[in-house]
Formats: structure tokens, C-alpha cells, sequence
């Protein structure tokens, strides 16, 4: 029979904080290894597009002092996928970079191995000839957009992380991986059921998630056993049942049944959750089913331009119903006054908070007008000067625009702050979100960090 | 009855920035049976409702834990120029109003 696995998922994402107890609990028994995932499209395309990280550097830091003496301790390692939150390479560097200051600080050096999951404009060419495939309702890949691409990524799977651990890192900082590579790499190393590591890397990945109460800022440890698996959290004001651990596989997937990775299909549609102790669950049943083709999700920005923002308030009951009328005329004359940018070339936005701005005009419930509506103004237009010289536009036309039945002939809006208007830098859309069938190779690259 | 009031959670999120998942949770067996039995809840109605196609929205019963999953496209990508929910945490609605 094999040893069993025992592993500690950190917390859900680096940097979002865990229980010191939560530590000390797991490091309580043997532990293989330590893992954090870092990485989620979730917050945007703006931090993969900008190099920059959605977690700041301190909260990384803090996640990262903690722990790093206990793996270096028990001579285990430490596993981080999609580091700086994209796994781009100046993600990547950035989490290096503090490893640095945490070693100087600790008076400590770590063995580290780094795996860059960047593309190159060649391959990028390659695959756009016929090699990229929809993916989650991706609209079809424009091969007149390779050349725009800021910081394309491969998502890659669990071999180039067993590479990395073969080669015997204490650290390794993955590039952008498959959420589930950072877990299951390990087990499946050391010949585990692929499917059931698979399933478990799925649920620890978001740290306590499918603990009560839910925390996505803690911790969970994972025992993997040749035809089971159990997830326990090691903060002991946490309980896993099976209906919280079940229920994490609906967690931002389209099928709670299944899903898929690189390694195939896991179908969870015969798995058992069994409570066996307390706060414990074991869970059987899940299942791979290998893919016929290998391929590779890639991800990838576009900059649409620049954005500024202006934030305003309205309470006058005639301005808040003829708020239509108010922003035609701001349109109209903004059209008349921005010589200064070609008419195809920017949007403006009107967001009424209050009103519509969420739901937009799928709104299906008629109500009454509110009493306040929040407005906020959005330009976003090729330059960053461009944007601010429309919002500020857009800002002092809507302060005096006229309308039907106005009293309120002072002002139309309330401005909580001065400055009024804000640069919100540059924006991004997802233009690469394919898959492609091409084969990919990894650098893994080792260095010592001291 | 609207679907708000009948499930004891109602939630979207993002899968993916191009899909949201909208996850309707029922306390007992007879609410998740009367809703997917409903004429009201079908993709064809969903997709009315979100103004996208209706070959684009799938529903997945989950009966296990009682549940109901709900697919669809997004209307802009997550964080895209026309976006207003890049979490797409706040999309459940106009689903929450259809009456069963």
C-alpha cells in the first residue's frame, strides 16, 4: 500500500491572509508539501494586460514570512502557481523579488526553481494559423490581434511543476498554471489516482472555501489515500460536511458534474462525501477521463485605451427623472467640444447607480424613482490626456445641462470629492482565452535566493 | 412566487471572463422540483430575459445537494470596455425576478 500523502493548502489566494493557529495546527503531523495558488482571471483582464499583481505586495509578504521557515525546517516544498496573480513573467519576477527581502530578513537562502509560462509573438503566430479554439465562450480568435497582445500566458498543467520538483526546489514559482497543477503535481509524482488528485487539487485550491464558515483566507489540509482522499481544516472554528465540500463544485464552473483540466475530463457525477471525523470529510468516486487530444488554454490582453472617471451625486427629484435628457445633451455637446480626439475613437459612459447601473436595460422591475442616484461619468479614449479632457468635458456640461421642469439652475450635481475626476489608467479586454493544440515547452529555471 | 423568494441562495459569478454561472440553492426537494418543472424556467425564457441566445444557456440540476446551475454568455467580458460586474457577482438578476 502506498504512504499517504498529507499536504496544507496555505489559503485560497496568496496574499489574502490565514489563521496563524491554522499553521501551526497542520504543521502539528507530517506534511509533504505546501501549496498556494496565487493566480484568477476573476479581478479582470487589467492585472494580466499591466504586469501588476491584484494583492499587494505586503499581503504577500505576510503570507509568504510565515510559512517559509517552517518548509525550509522540515525540508519540504513549497509550491506556487500563477504567482503575482497572473503568472506572466513580471508577475513572477515581482514574487521573487520578495522572496529576496524575506530571505535577507530571515537570514535564510532557498533552493528555487521558476517556471515561466510567457509566449512568444513566433509562437503566437503559429497558433493563430488554425491552432487556437474557443474556449468558455471566448469569441473566435482574430489573428490580426497577435500583434497587440500584451503579456500572453500559457495556462500549463501538472508536468512542468513535476519537473520542478524533481529537480528538488524547496520553492517553486510557477508561471500561470492550472489552479489544480499546484495539488495534484505532487500526488500524481508519487503515482496517485490521477482523478481523485485531480478532484482534491480542485477543492484545496480555494483554501477553506468549502469549510462553515466559509474562508477563503485560510487554510485546509489534504490526505490522499490510494482510492480516497479527506480535506480537513486545520482551524479548529472550522468544520467541513459533505454537503460543504459537495457543494464547492459548483464554485464558478459551468457543471457541477464535471470539469476539465489538461489531464482530461474529472467527472465527479459518482463521487461520495462521507463525514468521518467532526471537521473531516473523505471523499471516493471521482474519476478521470483522459483527453483524447492534448491541449493548452492560453490567455491573453488587449489595451483598449485609457480611462478616467468622474463621481457625482444627484437628490434634485426633477434632475433624477430627466436624467436621460441630461446625459443626451452631455453626449451631444462633448461630441461638439472634444476636437481634440476622432469621434470613433472614445465612449463615454453614464453608470446611474441607484437606477440601472448593474442590471443595465435587463432590468425587469418597474419601480418608482429613487431619491439619490449616483452617477459616475466614464471616458476611456486612446491617451490617458484624452480621456481626463472628456471626462472633464462631460463633468462640467452634466453640472449645467438643462432640461425640462429644472429648478435646481445652480448645479445638477453633487460632488463628493476635489479633485472631482480620476485617471484610471489603462484598460484591458481578454482577447486570448483559447485553447490550442500545438505542444508547449516549459523553461523551468533553477536559482538560489538569498 | 419569484425564484428570489423560493431559493435559499441565489448567486452568479463569473466562470471564465465570457460566462457567468448562476447557482440557485433549495432547502427541500419540493422547491427544486417546482422549479425545474416550471414552464417559466427554460433556456428559451432565460435567454429573454439576459438578451442572449438560448442555445447559449444550459441549466444543470445537481440533485445531490439540491441545486440548480444556471450557464449563460456574458453580455461584454469581464473588466471589458462595456462591463459594468467584473466579478459578475451581481448578475442574477433579472433571474431572481421570474415568477414560477
Amino acid at each position: 500500500m502506498k504512504t499517504p500523502i498529507r499536504y496544507l493548502s496555505l489559503c485560497g489566494l496568496l496574499g489574502y491572509g490565514y489563521s496563524p493557529a491554522s499553521l501551526e495546527n497542520a504543521f502539528k503531523e507530517k506534511l509533504d508539501f505546501v501549496g498556494v495558488d496565487a493566480g484568477s482571471t476573476d479581478p479582470g483582464p487589467y492585472y494580466l494586460g499591466s504586469g501588476k499583481g491584484f494583492v499587494k505586495r505586503l499581503q504577500v509578504k505576510r503570507d509568504l514570512s510565515l510559512v517559509l521557515p517552517l518548509i525550509k525546517s522540515r525540508g519540504i516544498p513549497l509550491i506556487i502557481g500563477s504567482a503575482g496573480g497572473s503568472g506572466a513573467r513580471p508577475h513572477v519576477e515581482s514574487v521573487l523579488e520578495i522572496l529576496g527581502e524575506i530571505a535577507g530578513e530571515q537570514n535564510s537562502s532557498f533552493n528555487v526553481a521558476v517556471i515561466y509560462s510567457d509566449l512568444d509573438n513566433e509562437f503566437m503566430h503559429r497558433a493563430a494559423d488554425g491552432h487556437l479554439f474557443s474556449c468558455g465562450g471566448s469569441p473566435e480568435f482574430k489573428s490580426e490581434l497577435v500583434d497587440k497582445l500584451e503579456n500572453p500566458v500559457a495556462q500549463f498543467g501538472t508536468d512542468p511543476i513535476i519537473e520542478a520538483l524533481k529537480s528538488g526546489a524547496e520553492i517553486i514559482v510557477s508561471g500561470r498554471c492550472c489552479d489544480t497543477a499546484v495539488f495534484a503535481s505532487y500526488p500524481i509524482w508519487k503515482g496517485f489516482n490521477p482523478g481523485l488528485a485531480l478532484h482534491a487539487a480542485k477543492i484545496a485550491e480555494c483554501g477553506a472555501l468549502c469549510a462553515r464558515p466559509v474562508g477563503a483566507n485560510d487554510s485546509l489540509v489534504v490526505e490522499m489515500y490510494e482510492d480516497h482522499f479527506t480535506v480537513e481544516p486545520p482551524n479548529p472554528v472550522r468544520i467541513c460536511t459533505p454537503d460543504s465540500v459537495a457543494a464547492h463544485s459548483l464554485y464558478e464552473q459551468p457543471d457541477p458534474n464535471c470539469f476539465y483540466e489538461p489531464e482530461g475530463k474529472i467527472d465527479l457525477s459518482n463521487c461520495t462525501f462521507e463525514q468521518i471525523a467532526p471537521r473531516k470529510v473523505l471523499v471516493r468516486g471521482s474519476k478521470l477521463v483522459p483527453a483524447d487530444k492534448h491541449t493548452t488554454k492560453l490567455e491573453g490582453t488587449i489595451k483598449l485605451g485609457y480611462r478616467s472617471i468622474t463621481i457625482a451625486g444627484l437628490r434634485d427629484p426633477s434632475g433624477v427623472a430627466h436624467l436621460n435628457e441630461i446625459e443626451a445633451g452631455v453626449r451631444s455637446a462633448v461630441a461638439e467640444s472634444a476636437t481634440f480626439v476622432n469621434p470613433g475613437e472614445y465612449y463615454l459612459r453614464f453608470l446611474r447607480y441607484g437606477l440601472d447601473a448593474v442590471t443595465g436595460s435587463n432590468e425587469p422591475e418597474n419601480t418608482t424613482l429613487p431619491r439619490e442616484v449616483g452617477l459616475v461619468i466614464e471616458a476611456v479614449a486612446p491617451t490617458q490626456e484624452q480621456a481626463d479632457a472628456l471626462v472633464a468635458l462631460a463633468r462640467s456640461k452634466a453640472l449645467h445641462q438643462g432640461f425640462p421642469e429644472r429648478k435646481a439652475t445652480a448645479g445638477n450635481l453633487a460632488f463628493p470629492f476635489s479633485p472631482s475626476d480620476f485617471s484610471g489608467g489603462a484598460v484591458y479586454e481578454f482577447a486570448l482565452y483559447h485553447l490550442t493544440d500545438l505542444p508547449l515547452e516549459f523553461e523551468v529555471k533553477n536559482m538560489v535566493i538569498k | 412566487m419569484k425564484l428570489y423568494d423560493i431559493a435559499f441562495v441565489c448567486r452568479s459569478k463569473n466562470a471564465g471572463p465570457f460566462q457567468l454561472t448562476i447557482d440557485l440553492m433549495f432547502n427541500n426537494e419540493a422547491d427544486y422540483r417546482k422549479v425545474l418543472a416550471s414552464p417559466a424556467f427554460t433556456p428559451c425564457r432565460i435567454a429573454e430575459l439576459y438578451k442572449v441566445a438560448p442555445e447559449a444557456v444550459a441549466i444543470k440540476p445537481f440533485e445531490a445537494i439540491l441545486t440548480i446551475k444556471v450557464a449563460l454568455p456574458r453580455a461584454a467580458s469581464s473588466g471589458s470596455a462595456l462591463d459594468s460586474d467584473v466579478y459578475g457577482s451581481q448578475q442574477h438578476f433579472p433571474l431572481g425576478s421570474l415568477e414560477i
